[in-house]
């Protein structure tokens, strides 16, 4: 029984398989932390919330008749308005606060998420169906559900997407001056406010569209929201800011890592598995800074 | 401070002040009610099965008052239930049980939603020596405690799938069968995991993948490419709702061929309903049916519930509902048996109890668990796209023969 992965060498390509394709859109996911955490310096708590309420967004789609793929379309455009208005709200109070302000701000904004989606969907576990069924691979010993393919195929088109938004487009430019400079930006007439606006709303789009994608894949349920933000969380440290490639490898590294974990230690060392892992990046890191003398007290 | 906000306050303040002089005044036996305290998850991740709770409680104190109420001592009493909402949170459940016995006077409890939530409350009952006779707390820890004033009408947790393995041995000739499992990592599932690894010991079962799975789990994927590679007799899978659903959508993805798999919570997690077709031949675990054969004469029999029940709430009732009718049964019952209103001679009334509800049989263990009752399997057959739950085990009331082995997937249409 143990390490039942080594005597079939077969279940290390699904183990590959389904981490890398898990991991594509968790890259997503932290790609967005990446990018309003780089922009305004915040670390959203409820990211993995804007998850799953993009998620229910799509299952509200499948109930009233409507095949849940389109959520992916539907879900990032409610979502980027839902980003904006917490902006106007909440998020431009603490923008320019302490980084513990912001981190408080944002736990309090997932709690009333968890709560308003529990109180809007109901308690229960939730899945939609996209029906579009399975690719076997190898005689069928390996097997991929076309659902999953399909969520890491949308992920990456809209990476690749974004990433190009950012580079041409007159906002992109904007954002991207005002994760390098705030100040000078303003002083060159970009208007912050907007920036930090569309920036939240683009991460809330991203997290919209995982969202969708999650409820075509896995489940959805109003509490499943923090493994997201912790996974994000720490793809982003690994990965740095601003850095898509990086985010992208990252994140199917911690897919890998998450498939393999299981195999080797245990399925109930999987969750446990990824935070060691980030309890250990994140000494690590301090250490190699240290040692750098480029870290600053 | 401005105006407005003073004026906010003081009004608050009053009413606040006013709804506690008020409560403090109910005592455990008002004029003709009998008052009963019950935290429920109103709100919070439990809060549908919560819901079910509560209505399965209040249909019943409505039947009850309805037919005659309760004759203590010569006298007719009405049931009364004082509801605080715990928000599925353990310590809130506990702080809750405190209030309703120290504050509002109760002296007899109805039991919250969930075995996490009743080892919560369980030792402050104990604390105050109150009788609590509870429906949805199915650990086995709650019963190997010693608790003195804890009631249970559900079978304990171990017992929800150990008639599976029993049923795969008979299947398989008497021979002793390979099992894969996967529980989550909390109280009630790990329970269902004892109760397997006993039906094993007894069978002379191996136990080839045994997966705990982590409460905030949502994908099973590794543990079914195992259980694809490794070709058990059985797979059994228990984690709640989210469990349940996890595992027939990715069983149905990955095209995972086992000849039998036996589930928890497949009618909570509507399983039929949200997988359809999918979820045909899964075996399930489930306290009640309506189907069962048993009665009682506020309720008639199972079916009738069932119709009641779906009138007063428009929807029909899961097993959580009936078992929480069922306990306000057994309170009426050991009140009139005890004839007195003393907490002490309840509790021996309530130990003696045994008694047939349309829910089924109820007789305490010593542990105060209802060792009368055993768990039903039913499985789930589709017709075209409509898909039931059919009773399968125990023979008696099985309305339909087992269907075994599950077809393979790509026999599947």
């Amino acid at each position: 029984m143990d390490f039942l992965i080594f005597k079939a060498p077969i279940l290390m390509v699904q183990a590959s398989l389904d981490g890398i394709l898990l991991g594509i859109l968790f890259a997503l996911i932290a790609y967005g932390m990446a990018l309003q955490w780089g922009v305004m310096n915040i670390i959203n708590i409820a990211q993995g919330d804007l998850v799953i309420l993009g998620g229910y967004i799509a299952y509200t789609m499948y109930l009233a008749g409507i095949h849940p793929a389109w959520g992916v379309i539907v879900s990032p455009i409610i979502m980027f308005f839902v980003g904006w208005a917490l902006y106007k709200l909440v998020i431009n109070k603490v923008v320019d606060r302490d980084l513990f302000i912001s981190i408080l701000a944002t736990f309090g904004i997932a709690i009333i998420f968890q709560q308003l989606m529990n109180f809007i969907f109901g308690a229960d576990v939730v899945v939609a169906q996209s029906e579009y069924g399975t690719t076997m691979l190898f005689d069928n010993s390996v097997t991929l559900p076309n659902s999953k393919i399909f969520s890491a195929v949308v992920s990456i088109l809209y990476a690749i997407a974004l990433v190009i938004y950012m580079k041409k487009s007159r906002l992109g430019r904007a954002i991207r001056a005002t994760a390098q400079n705030a100040r000078a930006a303003k002083i060159l007439g970009v208007d912050t406010e907007k920036v930090y606006a569309a920036t939240f709303g683009i991460n809330a789009a991203l997290c919209g569209i995982a969202g969708a994608l999650i409820a075509i894949t896995l489940t959805l349920h109003p509490y499943v929201g923090l493994p997201y933000t912790v996974r994000s969380f720490m793809i982003v440290i690994v990965a740095g800011l601003g850095n898509l490639p990086a985010v992208a490898i990252s994140g199917m590294g911690l897919g890998l890592f998450e498939e393999f974990a299981d195999y080797i230690l245990g399925t109930e060392f999987r969750i446990g598995a990824v935070f060691m892992l980030l309890v250990f990046i994140l000494v690590y890191r301090r250490f190699k800074l240290s040692k750098k003398r480029e870290y600053l007290k | 401070m401005n105006k407005l906000t003073k004026i906010f306050i003081t009004l608050v303040s009053a009413i606040t002040l006013m709804l506690s002089s008020i409560t403090s005044s109910i005592a455990k036996v008002e004029g003709d009610y009998i008052v009963l305290g019950a935290a429920i998850s109103l709100t919070g991740k439990y809060s549908s099965n919560g819901v079910h709770t509560q209505n399965g409680y209040n249909l019943a104190v409505e039947r009850i008052n309805k037919m005659g109420g309760v004759e203590v001592q010569g006298k007719k009493y009405k049931f009364e239930i004082i509801y605080y909402d715990d928000e599925s949170n353990p310590k809130r459940a506990a702080q809750l049980a405190e209030r309703l016995i120290n504050q509002d006077g109760v002296k007899y409890m109805l039991g919250p939603y969930s075995s996490g939530l009743t080892k919560a409350i369980a030792p402050v009952t104990e604390k105050y020596k109150i009788p609590m006779v509870e429906a949805n707390g199915a650990s086995r820890s709650l019963f190997t405690k010693g608790y003195k004033y804890l009631f249970a009408v559900l079978s304990p947790a171990n017992q929800y799938l150990e008639v599976a393995i029993d049923l795969a041995v008979e299947k398989n000739g008497g021979k002793p069968v390979r099992i894969a499992q996967a529980f989550e990592q909390d109280a009630f599932s790990q329970d269902v995991r004892l109760g397997i690894l006993d039906a094993a010991k007894r069978t002379g079962s191996e136990i080839i993948i045994d997966d705990k799975l982590p409460k905030e789990l949502n994908d099973m994927a590794a543990t079914l490419a195992k259980v694809k590679a490794t070709k058990p007799d059985v797979l059994v899978v228990s984690g709640h709702t989210k469990g349940a659903l996890t595992a027939i959508r990715q069983i149905a993805e990955m095209k995972v061929d086992v000849p039998m798999l036996a589930m928890t919570h497949c009618d909570a997690a509507k399983l039929s309903k949200q997988h359809g077709k999918k979820s045909e031949y899964a075996l399930c675990a489930s306290q009640w049916h309506k189907n069962l054969s048993y009665k009682d004469k506020f309720f008639g029999t199972g079916k009738k519930y069932d119709k009641d029940f779906k009138k007063e709430f428009g929807y029909a009732p899961p097993y959580q509902s009936a078992e929480s009718s069922a306990a306000l049964l057994v309170f009426k019952d050991a009140f009139e048996r005890a004839n007195s209103f003393d907490g002490d001679k309840l509790r021996d009334a309530l130990k003696e109890t045994e008694m047939q509800t349309f829910y089924g049989n109820i007789k305490f263990g010593p542990g105060g668990q209802n060792t009368a009752k055993p768990m039903i399997l039913f499985q789930v057959r589709c017709k075209g796209d409509t898909c039931e739950n059919k009773v399968v085990a125990p023979t008696k009331w099985a309305s339909d023969k087992f269907y075994h082995p599950i077809p393979k997937w790509s026999e599947r249409s």
